[in-house]
């Protein structure tokens, strides 16, 4: 399905990554988004609140992120595309919301524009702080998919992907922005509506009586159904059978629960998004995500200026983690370089699933600001010897 | 008809039917709550107003929170949804607003709507959000085993107020009627007729609309109370409510034992939500506005 | 003739005597007997005087009973 004009801002702009996100949206057929302000998050709310009275929309800022995080859902069960905006401390408030959308498979966005934590932190200075919290800040055992755009221009093409993820998956996606991706401005160049894939909300042709909302198709994804329609179906978050009903015991649980991540497994193989440069004959492998990939990109130059045969792996999807990726990469690698604006999350993923096969090093960074280039450089010398 | 009924002298014809069935999942009956529990009561009033008012059943959608009112959308026969602790109206604000052809109730206890729920609810009374919110009061978090609440009036021993609960109680109707509901009522689970005329008169007003219903939590409240049983709650009902209609909702606190104000108090019209977005919007943007299609594309 | 009848379902009933006590016609009581679950269930004592005004079904919690009048 391509994308509904009203919503596209097509030509060529000059924007920060958190207006272009906002664009992505209302390219993705967003039309209904709930917000409450936090830096550096806010532009993206407020340019929405801007543009939807004219595209035809509702933006409505709710008294807090508990509140926000649950009204885009309702909108989504009444027919809607919706998303909510937020930071670290907000992205806190939300998280048993982000597990009752992962245990109802409510397909909606979370986007979190990542700053300087724990707590208050930084409010208005980068960092990547918060990815192992996007996949396990709620409670229990569920799945989400997690995005890291690197410039405003994945700002506006991952929030699109961002949704077409979540209707297909029937899952809440979290758009992973940081500030320095946020904050600044670049070209942004929105084509076409006719040339932009937004993926259908999958609602069901089965008829009322026949339709239940937790019953798997192949893809271990069951279909959507909207309010008023004369379904008559029930959501709730207790552990619940195919027909949606509470059915609390050790089997259901099982087997319902499972799915959650089954569901999600192609993205941590054939569907993982990546970016990949100069891997065929790499002796060390830069991992990295984010702003920290354009500085890596610069560290990466520099080290094959120097001889050193430097390779890199832009995580895109981070969760679920491209594991099948970086696995098949480990052996035939010395070492994997992995820089983050954090003390040491994402490098976890990479070490798990390099399972001891090659040499893995954290390039920490409390947050703030972006890496020097000479720190990743010099652990790219450093693994390669 | 089923074949459980006692004999009893004189016919039941054969198409006789409980009415309350066809707005119920009875497939999941028996319901979980307690023997002279009054949320059924509180359903079958509900229901009555379902059918007095002609609704389009396939148009209303029932939102509630966590606690034992909260299972009521697990029961009811028409689109529902159980959401999180506290947080039923902000998700039936959203629904409202994607949707707004939808009667959207939400149907949840005191401890969800008043304690966690509380800011939501000023909030979405504030805004006079189309949504009519029925909470049933039984003074306790049921659920959970009897907890205080913000509802438990004074000296009422409760499972985290072993000792007499100290604190001041809300008064419910009067916190709605000062953050701007519409609509304002209290009864108990005693006055089903009225109840049921207070629910239907909901179901055709538009904005905020909030009504109270005191009810037993024989289980928990009144035992630790000694207040006897679920009957004896229901006869303390009817010989301490005074029906007072439009009586000042300040003066109409909850205590342990004492008289229980009940009746309609506010009845008001306020500008709602969508006719306060149309207007700002067109007034600013003139041609510009494009009203609100908020529905995404079935395909 | 009675202008209407009630019907119980004996099973779901939870014995807590609302139907019993709040009926204006005082066309119940309270049965000796028990259900499966050990719950007494109302009995119909006066059938005669029930008028079919259905407030035993809006009393009950458990959706137990019903009244109903004749069509005439």
């Amino acid at each position: 399905m391509h994308a509904d004009p009203k919503g596209v801002l097509t030509g060529v702009h000059f924007l920060d990554g958190d207006h272009a996100c906002c664009e992505g949206t209302l390219a993705a057929g967003a039309r209904f988004a709930a917000g409450y302000p936090i830096t550096p998050s806010t532009e993206v709310v407020e340019r929405f609140a801007s543009r939807i009275p004219t595209v035809g929309g509702v933006f409505i800022q709710m008294e807090d992120e508990l509140a926000a995080s649950i009204t885009i859902q309702g909108a989504v069960w009444g027919g809607a595309k919706a998303f909510t905006v937020t930071s670290g401390p907000g992205f806190s408030l939300m998280m048993e919301h982000i597990g009752y959308a992962a245990m109802t498979e409510t397909p909606c966005v979370f986007v979190n524009v990542q700053r300087g934590g724990p707590s208050t932190g930084l409010p208005t200075l980068p960092a990547q702080a918060d990815m192992m919290q996007a996949r396990w800040g709620s409670h229990g055992d569920y799945g989400i998919i997690a995005l890291c755009p690197n410039s405003p221009q994945e700002c506006f093409d991952l929030a699109i992907t961002a949704f077409n993820l979540s209707e297909e998956f029937r899952v809440p996606v979290m758009l992973m922005l940081d500030e320095c991706v946020g904050h600044m401005t670049e070209k942004v160049i929105i084509p076409d509506a006719a040339t932009i894939d937004v993926y259908p909300r999958r609602f069901t042709h089965l008829p009322p009586g026949e339709f239940r909302l937790f019953e798997p198709r192949e893809d271990k994804v069951p279909d959507m159904v909207r309010a008023g329609d004369g379904y008559r179906f029930h959501v709730t978050g207790l552990t619940h059978d195919e027909r949606g009903y509470p059915s609390m015991n050790v089997e259901t649980q099982s087997r319902s629960v499972t799915r959650l991540l089954e569901k999600l497994e192609p993205l941590a193989g054939e569907r993982a998004l990546s970016e990949t440069a100069d891997l065929e004959d790499a002796e060390v492998v830069v991992v990295s995500y984010g702003i920290t990939s354009r500085v890596a990109q610069r560290a990466i130059d520099m080290a094959r200026q120097q001889g050193v045969r430097a390779g890199k792996f832009r995580i895109i999807s981070a969760w679920p983690f491209p594991e099948q990726h970086i696995a098949a990469l480990a052996p035939r690698v010395r070492a994997m370089v992995v820089p983050e604006l954090n003390l040491g999350q994402m490098v976890r993923e990479v070490e798990r699933a390099v399972a001891g096969k090659c040499k893995v090093t954290l390039v920490p960074h409390a947050g703030g600001t972006v890496h020097n280039p000479e720190v990743i450089l010099k652990a790219i010398l450093e693994a390669a010897q | 008809m089923n074949e459980q009924t006692l004999e009893i002298p004189g016919t039941i014809p054969a198409d006789a039917a409980n009415p309350v069935e066809p707005f119920l999942r009875m497939d999941r009956m028996p319901h979980i709550w307690c023997p002279a529990c009054g949320i059924g009561t509180t359903v079958n009033c509900f229901t009555r107003a379902l059918i007095e008012s002609h609704a389009n059943l396939d148009k209303v959608a029932i939102v509630s929170g966590i606690g034992c009112t909260g299972r009521v959308a697990g029961y009811a026969n028409l689109d529902s949804f159980h959401t999180t602790h506290g947080r039923a109206i902000p998700f039936a604000t959203g629904l409202k607003l994607a949707n707004p052809e939808l009667q959207v109730v939400v149907y949840s206890g005191d401890g969800d709507l008043f304690a966690i729920g509380g800011n939501h609810f000023i909030h979405a009374a504030r805004r006079n959000m189309d949504l009519k919110v029925i909470c049933v009061n039984n003074l306790t978090y049921a659920m959970t085993g009897g907890q205080t609440a913000p509802t438990t009036p004074s000296k009422v021993i409760s499972a985290t107020s072993p000792y007499g609960v100290f604190e001041p109680a809300f008064n419910l109707v009067a916190l709605a009627e000062a953050a701007g509901a519409s609509y304002v009522a209290r009864w108990t689970t005693f006055h089903v007729k009225q109840l049921s005329r207070s629910m239907e008169e909901v179901l055709h007003k538009k904005g905020f609309c909030f009504i109270e219903v005191i009810s037993p939590c024989p289980t928990l409240y009144q035992r630790r109370n000694k207040m006897g049983d679920g009957l004896d709650t229901m006869k303390y009902y009817k010989q301490a409510s005074k029906i007072r209609n439009g009586a000042r909702t300040t003066e109409c606190d909850m205590t342990k034992s004492g008289e229980i104000v009940v009746g309609k108090f506010v009845d008001r019209e306020r500008p709602g939500y969508f006719e306060l977005l149309n207007s700002q919007m067109t007034e600013t943007l003139g041609d510009r506005y494009a009203e609100p299609e908020v529905m995404c594309e079935q395909c | 003739m009675a202008k209407g009848f009630v019907a119980i379902n004996v099973e779901r009933c939870k014995g807590c005597g609302f139907c019993v006590e709040f009926c204006p016609t005082r066309v119940l009581t309270l049965s000796s007997a028990f259900n499966t679950k050990g719950y007494h269930p109302p009995n119909v004592l006066a059938a005669e005087k029930c008028s079919g005004c259905d407030l035993c079904g809006m009393y009950c919690p458990d959706f137990a009973i019903f009244g109903a009048r004749y069509a005439r």
